[in-house]
């Protein structure tokens, strides 16, 4: 027997909305769908954008990648952003309970003052990094088309300031909540000869006008690299010298990490199989910053995990882009 | 570490957010913001930008969770139950009908010009601010297709609502206004969106639909409606703060900062037209007057703003003193031309019931019954002899706001206030002298205009006669869709819903 609440029923006139029908067939869909599909206008923009008066708003001409249909990229975590505020809630629960942890039980300001300079010197500046990711990101979201595309990108923006604010939180916890180690931090960035070579990449990062090469550049080359040098091989290196505890304080990031990873692989991978043009396009950016970034990172690798643990990372990176159907330089620096 | 002063709140989220930008040294500062300066507005130090609220990404991930979740939990459960048959009346639904064609669109504007801007400032406090107002439309954009989808299952004219909002004539004015602000420099958009539209206009355009919903037993809108509520909150402190900033930085601004509050203002009330009559014709439960609406929510609360920021100089919107006369017309007006054109709208129209005439006479007092109650009396006569009254002449649509030029004089409710000029040896046509000086201010941007109607003649519609157009181009269903609420499938079926007995055609038309 199964309790059974009797309800009226009321016949429906349509299963969705047409735009939606057309696209998936008629019947029910789903949140992902209703929230991420043919609801940006495509045509009859009034005016040219006085900040680009070449072209119209919302033109696809804003990268050289060609797709007939710019919502043939998807996202596989289906993010529409009730989706995506859900799943970085409980990530971020996660994080909270154990930043207290580490706060009340003085953790990580207990730490010998020889651990607070490297981590002031080696992994907070990365801050900097997810300030110009963020910027990236937040142009992307503005520039490319369809929401299937560009709502992914604003996700990934935010979660770069919420990132940036976790290792800002690591120095606040060092330096007890006065703000002078992140001045100590902000002070290796900008004159430290170390990490140069990349704030210069970042900066250059930041002038690329063509938004899938920001993409492809931002979100897998410096995002793979940069996260698995910082929070895995880094965060190795800082447990050696027991600082195991600092991993507490990053694991928002290794999970973050996994979960981005999944979604820029389709993104690029789905580019890449559209047209021989698109993977050339692709190809020659990726061998044009794939070199550099390795560059960028070499210097702060030297000072730190030693030379050999970018060899890893390379391996890593290589297998990620042959996935989507691009090769990698073999560059590690 | 050496122990210094603890940061307060503030300095916290400083260094949580700014702080971590820096000035750059490998490529040039105006190299990574090209945008900033080509307005004209001069900024001495963006460290006199005040964050107008101070939210963490964790902080932003666990309240918006909480509330999506809570938001979602009704949407179920009024799908479940199907709650449409629940609202006062299936003509409420147009209110919907015109939301969901006509506003959610700009919600997804929204996002993207958010999203250019919360790019282009070279203030990351700024920054910041404007791309949690990015990412919070396009959670409006996104709930509004769940929250209408129901709807959708049940009603007709919501189905097509991103097309049709690129395509269906009046719903150029929405989108030209907000292509116009998302074409402007960064600090024209802030003035356009965070300050004339979300700060000075949001109680008449927002809330209007919201409390529309709440008066008509629409549980799936009203509870959108709320969960935004602290969304739009913030929004607008971030309208005062941009206004106040630009307008501290330097007294060059003032200038350009007024022309933007004209321009934006009389674009607004323009758009707002749209609402008054949603206010006064569409909800079958009335929540007040669009002249009320407009007192309260304009004239008194604007007026204080106004005031407060007379200090730098700003004057009241230069056509305010139109906009405030006409309260008493527009509504009346927009309703009698849609009324119309109801064969090209993806909504119904229809008479007002008696009881609701006598509403508006009484809510309007010196013009309804004078000017406007004759009008529906006559057309309600000829409908009742088989002659529902459609306009096919196409109308004439103002270069600047797209309205049909429709609108009247203040001085002469019987004249229209149409207006034109010739630019280059092209005649453009305006519903209003302040449109006029829009146009006359940038006329290289509004001679760009895409007009529906001129689009219709160009053959650019699909064609050559009307219905294919509403057809082919704008995905109007033919007698779903569009006409006179009396006799559409959705009376139809609201009727059976309701055990509503249909009233004996015969005996009306005898």
């Amino acid at each position: 027997m199964s309790v059974e609440i009797k309800t009226s029923s009321v016949s429906t006139i349509r299963n969705t909305y047409s735009h939606i029908k057309r696209r998936f067939g008629d019947k029910p869909a789903t949140r992902y769908q209703e929230a991420s599909y043919d609801i940006e206008p495509t045509h009859n923009f009034h005016y040219k954008p006085l900040w680009d008066p070449q072209k119209s708003l919302n033109d696809p001409s804003r990268t050289a990648i060609k797709m007939k249909d710019w919502y043939a990229i998807s996202d596989p975590r289906q993010f529409y952003y009730g989706a995506y505020v859900g799943s970085r809630a409980k990530m971020q629960e996660n994080a909270e309970s154990s930043f207290k942890f580490c706060e009340k039980r003085d953790l990580i300001s207990s730490l010998d003052e020889s651990i607070h300079h490297k981590l002031l010197k080696y992994l907070v500046p990365f801050r900097h990094l997810n300030q110009s990711a963020n910027m990236n990101n937040s142009m992307v979201a503005a520039d490319s088309i369809a929401t299937t595309v560009a709502q992914a990108h604003i996700y990934q923006a935010m979660d770069h300031l919420g990132i940036g604010q976790y290792l800002s939180r690591i120095a606040l916890m060092i330096d007890g909540n006065t703000g002078t180690a992140l001045h100590t931090s902000k002070a290796f960035w900008m004159d430290d000869p170390m990490w140069q070579p990349m704030r210069k990449l970042a900066e250059d990062s930041m002038v690329v006008s063509d938004w899938f090469e920001s993409t492809l550049l931002q979100n897998l080359l410096i995002d793979k690299v940069l996260f698995s040098f910082a929070y895995e091989a880094l965060d190795e290196w800082f447990s050696e010298m027991g600082a195991r505890d600092v991993g507490m304080l990053t694991e928002f990031m290794r999970d973050w990490n996994k979960d981005t990873t999944r979604w820029i692989i389709a993104v690029i991978k789905t580019a890449v199989a559209e047209s021989d043009y698109n993977k050339e396009t692709i190809q020659a950016w990726v061998n044009h910053w794939e070199p550099r970034v390795f560059e960028a990172l070499e210097p702060i690798a030297l000072e730190t995990v030693g030379k050999e643990s970018l060899s890893k990372i390379q391996a890593e990176l290589a297998a990620l882009l042959k996935k989507t159907g691009l090769q990698s330089t073999g560059a590690t620096s | 570490m050496t122990a210094t002063k603890k940061l307060n709140l503030k300095q916290k989220y400083q260094y949580l957010t700014r702080d971590m930008d820096w000035e750059p040294s490998y490529q040039k500062k105006s190299d990574i913001f090209p945008h900033e300066d080509f307005e004209g507005i001069k900024i001495v130090d963006w460290d006199g930008w005040e964050d107008p609220f101070r939210l963490t990404m964790d902080s932003y991930w666990k309240y918006q969770a909480e509330k999506e979740k809570k938001l979602y939990a009704i949407f179920d459960a009024f799908a479940q139950n199907n709650g449409h048959q629940n609202i006062s009346d299936a003509r409420y639904v147009n209110s919907l009908k015109l939301f969901l064609s006509g506003v959610s669109p700009l919600e997804y504007a929204a996002f993207q010009g958010y999203s250019k801007v919360g790019r282009q400032f070279s203030g990351a406090g700024a920054r910041v601010a404007c791309q949690m107002q990015a990412i919070d439309e396009l959670r409006h954009s996104q709930t509004q297709q769940h929250a209408m989808s129901h709807y959708n299952k049940h009603f007709n004219g919501l189905h097509d609502a991103p097309l049709m909002h690129d395509r269906v004539w009046f719903l150029s004015v929405p989108k030209s206004f907000f292509d116009d602000a998302r074409s402007a420099g960064p600090f024209e958009f802030l003035t356009a969106i965070s300050f004339s539209f979300e700060y000075v206009l949001t109680n008449l355009l927002f809330v209007p639909f919201m409390s529309g919903a709440a008066y008509n037993g629409d549980m799936a809108t009203v509870t959108f409606g709320f969960s935004a509520q602290s969304d739009e909150a913030r929004h607008m402190t971030l309208g005062l703060e941009i206004i106040k900033f630009m307008l501290e930085q330097h007294e060059d601004n003032v200038p350009i900062v007024q022309k933007w509050i004209d321009k934006w203002f009389w674009r607004g009330f323009r758009l707002l037209s749209l609402v008054s009559m949603m206010m006064d014709y569409m909800l079958p439960n009335k929540v007040m007057s669009w002249q009320e609406a407009w007192e309260v929510y304009y004239e008194q609360s604007g007026g204080a703003l106004f005031k407060e920021l007379a200090r730098y100089g700003i004057k009241p919107p230069k056509y305010q003193d139109v906009a405030n006369a006409a309260k008493e017309h527009i509504s009346h007006q927009l309703w009698t031309t849609f009324y119309q054109y109801g064969q090209a709208t993806n909504f119904h129209t229809w008479i007002p019931k008696e009881e609701e005439m006598e509403w508006l006479a009484e809510k309007y007092p010196n013009t309804f019954d004078k000017y406007y109650r004759p009008r529906f009396e006559h057309w309600e006569k000829e409908h009742k002899k088989g002659n529902r009254f459609y306009n096919n002449t196409l109308p004439q649509l103002c270069q600047v706001c797209q309205v049909p030029v429709l609108f009247t004089k203040t001085e002469d409710p019987t004249a229209f206030s149409h207006c034109d000029t010739v630019h280059e040896g092209e005649r453009y046509h305006f519903c209003s002298e302040a449109c006029g000086e829009i146009f006359a201010d940038e006329p290289a941007k509004y001679v760009q205009a895409v007009l529906p109607v001129h689009q219709i003649y160009k053959g650019k519609c699909g064609g050559p006669d009307l219905p294919d157009v509403l057809t082919d181009h704008y995905h109007i269903n033919i007698g779903e869709d569009n006409f006179d609420y009396v006799g559409s499938p959705d009376e139809k079926r609201w009727n059976e819903i309701k055990g509503i007995k249909p009233l004996n055609k015969d005996n009306d038309a005898a």
